[in-house]
Protein backbone atom coordinates (compact mmCIF):
# COMPACT_ATOMS: atom_id res chain seq x y z
CA UNK A 1 0.00 0.00 0.00
CA UNK A 2 1.34 3.60 -0.78
CA UNK A 3 2.65 5.16 2.34
CA UNK A 4 0.72 8.04 4.32
CA UNK A 5 2.14 10.85 3.37
CA UNK A 6 0.97 13.89 6.31
CA UNK A 7 0.54 17.24 4.77
CA UNK A 8 0.74 20.60 6.15
CA UNK A 9 -2.60 21.73 7.11
CA UNK A 10 -3.54 23.99 4.35
CA UNK A 11 -6.50 25.04 4.07
CA UNK A 12 -7.24 27.41 0.19
CA UNK A 13 -9.71 30.20 1.32
CA UNK A 14 -11.19 32.42 -1.45
CA UNK A 15 -12.96 35.54 -0.94
CA UNK A 16 -14.52 37.98 -3.33
CA UNK A 17 -13.02 36.18 -6.15
CA UNK A 18 -13.90 36.86 -9.90
CA UNK A 19 -12.29 35.44 -12.31
CA UNK A 20 -12.62 36.42 -16.03
CA UNK A 21 -10.42 36.10 -19.79
CA UNK A 22 -9.37 39.31 -21.51
CA UNK A 23 -10.87 41.53 -18.87
CA UNK A 24 -14.28 40.04 -19.04
CA UNK A 25 -15.94 38.60 -15.67
CA UNK A 26 -17.34 35.11 -16.26
CA UNK A 27 -17.52 34.33 -12.69
CA UNK A 28 -19.95 36.31 -9.87
CA UNK A 29 -17.56 37.73 -6.72
CA UNK A 30 -17.06 33.33 -4.92
CA UNK A 31 -16.54 33.22 -1.57
CA UNK A 32 -15.37 29.45 -0.54
CA UNK A 33 -12.56 27.33 1.16
CA UNK A 34 -11.50 24.17 0.72
CA UNK A 35 -9.71 22.23 3.70
CA UNK A 36 -8.12 18.89 3.72
CA UNK A 37 -9.86 16.28 3.26
CA UNK A 38 -12.20 17.83 1.04
CA UNK A 39 -13.02 17.79 -2.67
CA UNK A 40 -14.77 20.83 -3.91
CA UNK A 41 -16.76 20.14 -7.25
CA UNK A 42 -17.36 22.71 -9.72
CA UNK A 43 -20.54 22.91 -12.15
CA UNK A 44 -21.73 24.62 -14.28
CA UNK A 45 -22.60 24.56 -18.17
CA UNK A 46 -19.60 25.52 -20.61
CA UNK A 47 -18.43 29.02 -20.12
CA UNK A 48 -19.10 29.17 -16.98
CA UNK A 49 -15.92 29.82 -16.10
CA UNK A 50 -14.82 26.38 -14.28
CA UNK A 51 -11.01 26.30 -16.43
CA UNK A 52 -10.79 29.79 -15.82
CA UNK A 53 -11.24 29.58 -12.01
CA UNK A 54 -9.02 26.60 -12.00
CA UNK A 55 -6.25 28.46 -13.75
CA UNK A 56 -6.89 31.08 -11.48
CA UNK A 57 -5.95 29.23 -9.05
CA UNK A 58 -2.69 27.78 -10.65
CA UNK A 59 -1.82 31.05 -10.82
CA UNK A 60 -2.05 31.06 -14.58
CA UNK A 61 -4.42 34.38 -14.99
CA UNK A 62 -4.86 37.31 -12.65
CA UNK A 63 -8.05 37.54 -10.95
CA UNK A 64 -10.07 40.54 -11.96
CA UNK A 65 -11.08 40.94 -8.52
CA UNK A 66 -10.90 39.64 -5.16
CA UNK A 67 -8.07 37.35 -3.79
CA UNK A 68 -7.53 33.58 -2.38
CA UNK A 69 -4.87 32.16 -0.54
CA UNK A 70 -3.52 29.30 0.53
CA UNK A 71 -3.62 29.75 4.67
CA UNK A 72 -0.78 27.74 6.70
CA UNK A 73 1.52 27.49 3.88
CA UNK A 74 5.13 27.69 3.90
CA UNK A 75 6.72 30.49 2.08
CA UNK A 76 9.88 28.24 1.47
CA UNK A 77 8.43 25.26 0.34
CA UNK A 78 7.72 25.35 -3.61
CA UNK A 79 4.61 24.57 -5.29
CA UNK A 80 1.78 23.01 -3.31
CA UNK A 81 -0.34 21.75 -6.03
CA UNK A 82 -0.93 19.85 -9.13
CA UNK A 83 -2.83 21.27 -12.22
CA UNK A 84 -4.53 18.47 -14.56
CA UNK A 85 -5.72 20.34 -17.53
CA UNK A 86 -7.88 19.45 -20.54
CA UNK A 87 -4.30 19.40 -22.30
CA UNK A 88 -2.48 16.38 -21.21
CA UNK A 89 1.43 17.68 -21.83
CA UNK A 90 2.64 14.55 -22.92
CA UNK A 91 5.51 14.44 -25.48
CA UNK A 92 4.36 11.90 -28.35
CA UNK A 93 8.36 11.08 -29.08
CA UNK A 94 9.42 9.75 -25.29
CA UNK A 95 8.14 6.58 -23.94
CA UNK A 96 5.13 6.66 -21.59
CA UNK A 97 8.15 5.75 -18.85
CA UNK A 98 10.09 8.48 -20.22
CA UNK A 99 7.42 11.62 -20.13
CA UNK A 100 6.31 10.69 -16.38
CA UNK A 101 10.08 9.85 -15.01
CA UNK A 102 10.86 13.54 -16.38
CA UNK A 103 8.17 14.88 -14.34
CA UNK A 104 8.80 13.25 -11.19
CA UNK A 105 12.33 14.53 -11.44
CA UNK A 106 10.92 17.84 -12.28
CA UNK A 107 8.56 18.18 -9.84
CA UNK A 108 10.46 15.80 -6.80
CA UNK A 109 9.63 12.40 -6.80
CA UNK A 110 8.28 12.27 -3.54
CA UNK A 111 5.45 10.30 -4.32
CA UNK A 112 4.96 6.49 -5.54
CA UNK A 113 7.53 5.01 -8.06
CA UNK A 114 6.60 5.93 -12.00
CA UNK A 115 6.55 2.02 -12.69
CA UNK A 116 4.34 1.74 -9.39
CA UNK A 117 2.04 4.73 -11.06
CA UNK A 118 1.78 3.46 -14.15
CA UNK A 119 0.45 0.28 -12.67
CA UNK A 120 -2.16 2.28 -11.06
CA UNK A 121 -3.23 3.84 -13.81
CA UNK A 122 -3.61 0.94 -15.64
CA UNK A 123 -0.84 1.50 -18.27
CA UNK A 124 1.85 -0.79 -16.52
CA UNK A 125 2.01 -2.74 -20.06
CA UNK A 126 2.62 -0.24 -21.96
CA UNK A 127 5.60 1.49 -19.91
CA UNK A 128 8.03 1.26 -23.12
CA UNK A 129 5.42 2.56 -26.26
CA UNK A 130 6.07 5.53 -27.42
CA UNK A 131 3.06 8.13 -25.93
CA UNK A 132 2.52 9.17 -29.05
CA UNK A 133 0.94 5.92 -29.65
CA UNK A 134 -1.62 6.08 -27.14
CA UNK A 135 -5.25 6.39 -27.22
CA UNK A 136 -6.86 9.76 -25.84
CA UNK A 137 -8.09 7.63 -22.77
CA UNK A 138 -4.61 6.54 -21.81
CA UNK A 139 -3.01 9.86 -22.41
CA UNK A 140 -5.57 10.85 -19.62
CA UNK A 141 -4.13 8.12 -17.51
CA UNK A 142 -0.84 8.90 -18.23
CA UNK A 143 -1.46 12.81 -17.36
CA UNK A 144 -3.45 11.47 -13.93
CA UNK A 145 -0.36 9.21 -12.98
CA UNK A 146 1.61 12.49 -13.11
CA UNK A 147 -0.44 13.15 -10.25
CA UNK A 148 0.86 10.29 -7.70
CA UNK A 149 4.74 10.51 -8.46
CA UNK A 150 4.80 13.63 -6.98
CA UNK A 151 2.77 14.46 -3.70
CA UNK A 152 1.41 17.88 -3.67
CA UNK A 153 -1.71 18.75 -1.14
CA UNK A 154 -3.95 20.65 -3.73
CA UNK A 155 -5.10 19.05 -6.86
CA UNK A 156 -6.73 20.71 -9.25
CA UNK A 157 -8.38 19.09 -11.87
CA UNK A 158 -10.13 19.89 -14.91
CA UNK A 159 -12.51 17.53 -16.42
CA UNK A 160 -10.52 14.83 -15.21
CA UNK A 161 -12.76 11.89 -16.06
CA UNK A 162 -12.65 12.99 -20.20
CA UNK A 163 -12.30 10.25 -22.43
CA UNK A 164 -12.03 8.02 -19.49
CA UNK A 165 -14.43 4.70 -19.87
CA UNK A 166 -15.88 3.87 -16.83
CA UNK A 167 -13.28 2.00 -15.41
CA UNK A 168 -11.58 5.20 -15.23
CA UNK A 169 -14.09 7.20 -13.32
CA UNK A 170 -14.06 4.81 -10.82
CA UNK A 171 -9.98 5.13 -11.01
CA UNK A 172 -10.44 8.97 -10.91
CA UNK A 173 -12.87 8.15 -7.71
CA UNK A 174 -10.16 6.13 -5.89
CA UNK A 175 -7.26 8.37 -6.72
CA UNK A 176 -9.10 11.09 -5.40
CA UNK A 177 -10.69 9.18 -2.32
CA UNK A 178 -6.75 8.45 -1.28
CA UNK A 179 -5.67 11.80 -2.09
CA UNK A 180 -8.00 13.09 0.54
CA UNK A 181 -7.48 10.10 2.73
CA UNK A 182 -3.44 11.47 3.20
CA UNK A 183 -5.02 15.06 4.34
CA UNK A 184 -4.81 16.64 0.62
CA UNK A 185 -7.74 18.77 -0.80
CA UNK A 186 -9.31 18.95 -4.74
CA UNK A 187 -10.97 20.92 -6.49
CA UNK A 188 -12.31 19.59 -9.82
CA UNK A 189 -14.56 20.90 -12.38
CA UNK A 190 -16.49 18.18 -14.31
CA UNK A 191 -19.39 17.33 -16.01
CA UNK A 192 -19.78 13.94 -15.17
CA UNK A 193 -20.92 12.97 -11.72
CA UNK A 194 -18.11 11.81 -8.99
CA UNK A 195 -19.44 10.46 -6.06
CA UNK A 196 -16.52 9.29 -3.24
CA UNK A 197 -17.82 7.11 -0.68
CA UNK A 198 -17.72 9.43 2.08
CA UNK A 199 -20.31 12.24 0.63
CA UNK A 200 -19.55 14.53 3.35
CA UNK A 201 -16.05 15.11 1.69
CA UNK A 202 -17.50 16.47 -1.29
CA UNK A 203 -19.29 19.86 -1.96
CA UNK A 204 -20.50 21.58 -4.56
CA UNK A 205 -19.96 25.04 -6.04
CA UNK A 206 -22.05 25.62 -8.82
CA UNK A 207 -21.05 28.50 -11.13
CA UNK A 208 -23.02 30.35 -14.37
CA UNK A 209 -26.26 29.61 -11.97
CA UNK A 210 -28.46 32.34 -13.31
CA UNK A 211 -30.34 33.92 -10.47
CA UNK B 1 20.80 20.14 -9.70
CA UNK B 2 19.14 16.99 -10.56
CA UNK B 3 15.69 19.13 -11.91
CA UNK B 4 17.67 21.22 -14.11
CA UNK B 5 19.84 18.30 -15.60
CA UNK B 6 16.52 16.61 -16.16
CA UNK B 7 14.95 19.60 -17.88
CA UNK B 8 17.96 19.87 -19.99
CA UNK B 9 18.09 16.01 -20.80
CA UNK B 10 14.44 16.05 -22.05
CA UNK B 11 15.14 18.67 -23.89
CA UNK B 12 17.81 17.40 -25.99
CA UNK B 13 16.11 13.60 -25.97
CA UNK B 14 12.80 15.68 -27.79
CA UNK B 15 15.15 17.54 -30.47
CA UNK B 16 17.18 14.55 -31.26
CA UNK B 17 14.44 12.54 -31.73
CA UNK B 18 12.96 14.82 -33.48
CA UNK B 19 14.32 13.66 -36.89
CA UNK B 20 15.10 15.67 -39.32
CA UNK B 21 14.76 18.99 -37.40
CA UNK B 22 18.76 19.69 -36.44
CA UNK B 23 19.58 18.44 -40.54
CA UNK B 24 16.86 20.83 -41.79
CA UNK B 25 18.68 23.56 -40.00
CA UNK B 26 22.31 22.41 -41.00
CA UNK B 27 20.98 22.71 -44.58
CA UNK B 28 19.69 26.01 -44.51
CA UNK B 29 22.65 27.42 -43.29
CA UNK B 30 24.75 25.66 -45.76
CA UNK B 31 22.31 26.41 -48.55
CA UNK B 32 22.20 29.84 -47.80
CA UNK B 33 25.39 30.62 -48.25
CA UNK B 34 25.97 28.35 -51.26
CA UNK B 35 23.54 30.75 -53.22
CA UNK B 36 25.48 33.67 -52.40
CA UNK B 37 28.21 33.20 -55.21
CA UNK B 38 25.48 32.14 -57.60
CA UNK B 39 23.60 35.38 -57.06
CA UNK B 40 26.90 37.93 -56.69
CA UNK B 41 28.76 36.54 -59.31
CA UNK B 42 31.91 33.75 -59.24
CA UNK B 43 34.52 36.35 -58.18
CA UNK B 44 36.90 34.87 -55.77
CA UNK B 45 38.26 38.17 -54.14
CA UNK B 46 34.97 40.02 -53.98
CA UNK B 47 33.34 36.38 -52.49
CA UNK B 48 36.11 36.46 -50.31
CA UNK B 49 35.65 39.61 -48.57
CA UNK B 50 32.21 39.34 -48.76
CA UNK B 51 32.30 35.75 -47.00
CA UNK B 52 32.43 36.70 -43.23
CA UNK B 53 28.97 38.73 -43.25
CA UNK B 54 27.22 35.88 -45.59
CA UNK B 55 28.53 33.00 -42.99
CA UNK B 56 26.86 35.15 -39.72
CA UNK B 57 23.96 36.06 -41.69
CA UNK B 58 23.44 32.96 -42.64
CA UNK B 59 24.21 31.57 -38.73
CA UNK B 60 21.06 34.56 -37.87
CA UNK B 61 18.79 33.02 -40.54
CA UNK B 62 19.29 29.65 -39.47
CA UNK B 63 18.68 30.00 -35.92
CA UNK B 64 15.77 32.23 -36.44
CA UNK B 65 14.26 29.15 -37.94
CA UNK B 66 14.90 26.77 -34.71
CA UNK B 67 12.94 29.46 -32.39
CA UNK B 68 9.52 28.22 -33.32
CA UNK B 69 10.71 24.86 -31.55
CA UNK B 70 11.70 26.16 -28.32
CA UNK B 71 8.52 27.30 -25.99
CA UNK B 72 5.67 26.69 -28.97
CA UNK B 73 5.20 23.38 -28.74
CA UNK B 74 5.15 22.88 -24.67
CA UNK B 75 2.96 26.20 -24.88
CA UNK B 76 0.45 23.92 -27.57
CA UNK B 77 0.24 20.73 -25.47
CA UNK B 78 0.01 22.35 -22.09
CA UNK B 79 3.29 21.72 -20.94
CA UNK B 80 4.23 24.94 -20.39
CA UNK B 81 1.58 25.62 -17.52
CA UNK B 82 2.86 22.59 -15.56
CA UNK B 83 6.45 23.99 -16.05
CA UNK B 84 5.46 27.09 -14.13
CA UNK B 85 4.04 24.51 -11.19
CA UNK B 86 7.23 23.12 -11.18
CA UNK B 87 10.40 22.82 -8.39
CA UNK B 88 12.62 24.01 -11.01
CA UNK B 89 12.45 27.90 -11.34
CA UNK B 90 10.98 29.07 -15.13
CA UNK B 91 14.22 30.77 -14.95
CA UNK B 92 15.71 27.64 -14.73
CA UNK B 93 13.91 26.06 -17.19
CA UNK B 94 14.11 28.42 -19.96
CA UNK B 95 18.22 28.29 -18.73
CA UNK B 96 18.12 24.45 -19.65
CA UNK B 97 16.07 24.82 -22.95
CA UNK B 98 18.66 27.76 -23.64
CA UNK B 99 21.52 25.39 -23.71
CA UNK B 100 19.51 22.81 -25.28
CA UNK B 101 18.92 25.20 -27.73
CA UNK B 102 22.24 26.63 -28.75
CA UNK B 103 23.38 22.44 -28.58
CA UNK B 104 20.68 21.44 -31.37
CA UNK B 105 21.06 24.87 -33.02
CA UNK B 106 24.32 26.58 -32.99
CA UNK B 107 26.72 24.08 -32.33
CA UNK B 108 25.71 22.27 -35.81
CA UNK B 109 26.25 25.28 -37.55
CA UNK B 110 29.86 25.81 -36.79
CA UNK B 111 30.05 22.50 -37.54
CA UNK B 112 29.02 22.59 -40.75
CA UNK B 113 31.27 25.71 -41.21
CA UNK B 114 33.86 24.43 -42.76
CA UNK B 115 31.71 23.31 -45.72
CA UNK B 116 30.53 27.09 -45.85
CA UNK B 117 34.30 28.33 -45.54
CA UNK B 118 34.90 26.02 -48.53
CA UNK B 119 31.69 27.66 -51.10
CA UNK B 120 33.01 31.20 -49.89
CA UNK B 121 36.57 31.03 -50.93
CA UNK B 122 37.60 31.77 -47.57
CA UNK B 123 41.35 31.43 -46.71
CA UNK B 124 42.47 29.27 -43.56
CA UNK B 125 43.19 32.22 -41.31
CA UNK B 126 39.93 33.81 -41.75
CA UNK B 127 38.00 30.47 -41.18
CA UNK B 128 39.76 30.13 -37.58
CA UNK B 129 38.20 33.21 -36.83
CA UNK B 130 34.73 32.33 -38.52
CA UNK B 131 34.73 29.69 -36.36
CA UNK B 132 35.88 31.44 -32.92
CA UNK B 133 33.67 34.15 -33.62
CA UNK B 134 30.70 31.79 -34.34
CA UNK B 135 31.74 29.95 -31.11
CA UNK B 136 31.68 33.20 -29.05
CA UNK B 137 28.33 35.11 -30.77
CA UNK B 138 25.92 32.46 -31.34
CA UNK B 139 25.05 32.35 -27.17
CA UNK B 140 23.85 35.64 -28.01
CA UNK B 141 21.58 34.82 -30.68
CA UNK B 142 20.23 31.70 -29.11
CA UNK B 143 19.62 33.97 -25.98
CA UNK B 144 18.19 36.52 -27.91
CA UNK B 145 16.04 34.78 -29.38
CA UNK B 146 14.75 32.99 -26.11
CA UNK B 147 13.63 36.17 -25.18
CA UNK B 148 11.53 36.90 -28.62
CA UNK B 149 9.88 33.40 -28.38
CA UNK B 150 9.30 33.80 -24.96
CA UNK B 151 7.57 37.34 -25.46
CA UNK B 152 5.27 35.83 -28.52
CA UNK B 153 4.48 32.50 -26.92
CA UNK B 154 1.32 33.02 -26.53
CA UNK B 155 0.48 34.82 -30.03
CA UNK B 156 -1.02 32.83 -32.52
CA UNK B 157 1.57 32.91 -35.45
CA UNK B 158 3.93 34.61 -32.98
CA UNK B 159 6.80 32.62 -34.73
CA UNK B 160 6.81 34.85 -37.11
CA UNK B 161 6.71 38.03 -35.30
CA UNK B 162 9.72 37.05 -33.01
CA UNK B 163 12.33 37.19 -35.74
CA UNK B 164 11.16 41.29 -36.12
CA UNK B 165 11.18 41.94 -32.97
CA UNK B 166 14.52 40.37 -32.08
CA UNK B 167 16.66 41.19 -35.26
CA UNK B 168 17.32 45.15 -33.87
CA UNK B 169 18.92 43.59 -30.35
CA UNK B 170 20.88 40.27 -32.56
CA UNK B 171 22.26 43.60 -34.64
CA UNK B 172 25.47 44.31 -32.81
CA UNK B 173 26.08 40.61 -32.72
CA UNK B 174 25.98 40.58 -36.25
CA UNK B 175 28.34 43.82 -36.03
CA UNK B 176 31.07 42.41 -33.90
CA UNK B 177 30.64 38.61 -35.34
CA UNK B 178 31.78 39.66 -39.11
CA UNK B 179 34.48 42.28 -37.61
CA UNK B 180 36.08 39.43 -35.67
CA UNK B 181 36.76 37.74 -38.72
CA UNK B 182 37.86 41.23 -41.17
CA UNK B 183 38.64 43.87 -38.97
CA UNK B 184 42.05 44.84 -38.37
CA UNK B 185 40.53 44.93 -34.70
CA UNK B 186 39.62 41.44 -34.53
CA UNK B 187 41.07 40.72 -31.14
CA UNK B 188 38.82 43.29 -29.55
CA UNK B 189 35.84 42.55 -31.49
CA UNK B 190 36.02 38.43 -30.35
CA UNK B 191 36.47 40.46 -26.80
CA UNK B 192 33.33 42.54 -27.12
CA UNK B 193 31.52 39.29 -28.59
CA UNK B 194 31.68 37.48 -25.39
CA UNK B 195 30.85 39.94 -23.28
CA UNK B 196 27.65 39.92 -25.54
CA UNK B 197 26.92 36.57 -25.26
CA UNK B 198 27.92 36.52 -21.56
CA UNK B 199 25.44 39.28 -20.74
CA UNK B 200 22.81 38.24 -22.96
CA UNK B 201 22.58 34.56 -21.38
CA UNK B 202 22.81 35.73 -17.97
CA UNK B 203 19.57 38.24 -18.32
CA UNK B 204 17.68 36.24 -21.34
CA UNK B 205 16.29 33.29 -18.84
CA UNK B 206 14.99 36.24 -16.41
CA UNK B 207 13.81 37.98 -18.76
CA UNK B 208 12.27 34.99 -20.65
CA UNK B 209 11.05 33.98 -17.64
CA UNK B 210 9.37 37.06 -16.72
CA UNK B 211 7.33 37.27 -20.33
CA UNK B 212 6.38 33.85 -20.10
CA UNK B 213 4.61 33.98 -16.40
CA UNK B 214 3.58 37.53 -17.43
CA UNK B 215 1.53 35.87 -20.50
CA UNK B 216 -1.90 34.84 -19.77
CA UNK B 217 -2.15 31.25 -21.38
Amino acid sequence: MTPRHAYPPLTLRATGLVCGRGGIALTAELAFSVTPGQCLLLRGPNGSGKTTLLLTLAGIVAPLDGSFALDGSDPESGPQLHYCGHRNAIKPRLSVTENLAFWATLNGATGITPEAALDEVGLGALADLDAGYLSAGQSRRLALARLLVSHRPLWLLDEPTAALDLEGHDLVTRLLDRHLDMGGFAIAATHDPITLPDPARMETLVLGARA
Amino acid sequence: MTTFRAMLTRELQLALRGGGDMLTLVLFFVIVGAIVPFAVGPDRVLLARIAPGVVWIAAFLAMLLGLDRLFRPDHDDGSLILLRQADLSLGGVVAAKLIAHWLVSALPLIVASPLLAVLLAMDLDAFWRTLLSLLLGTPALAAFGAVGAAVTVSIRRGGLIAPILIAPLSIPVLIFGAGAITGTQSGAALLFLAALSLMAVALAPFAAALAISSAED
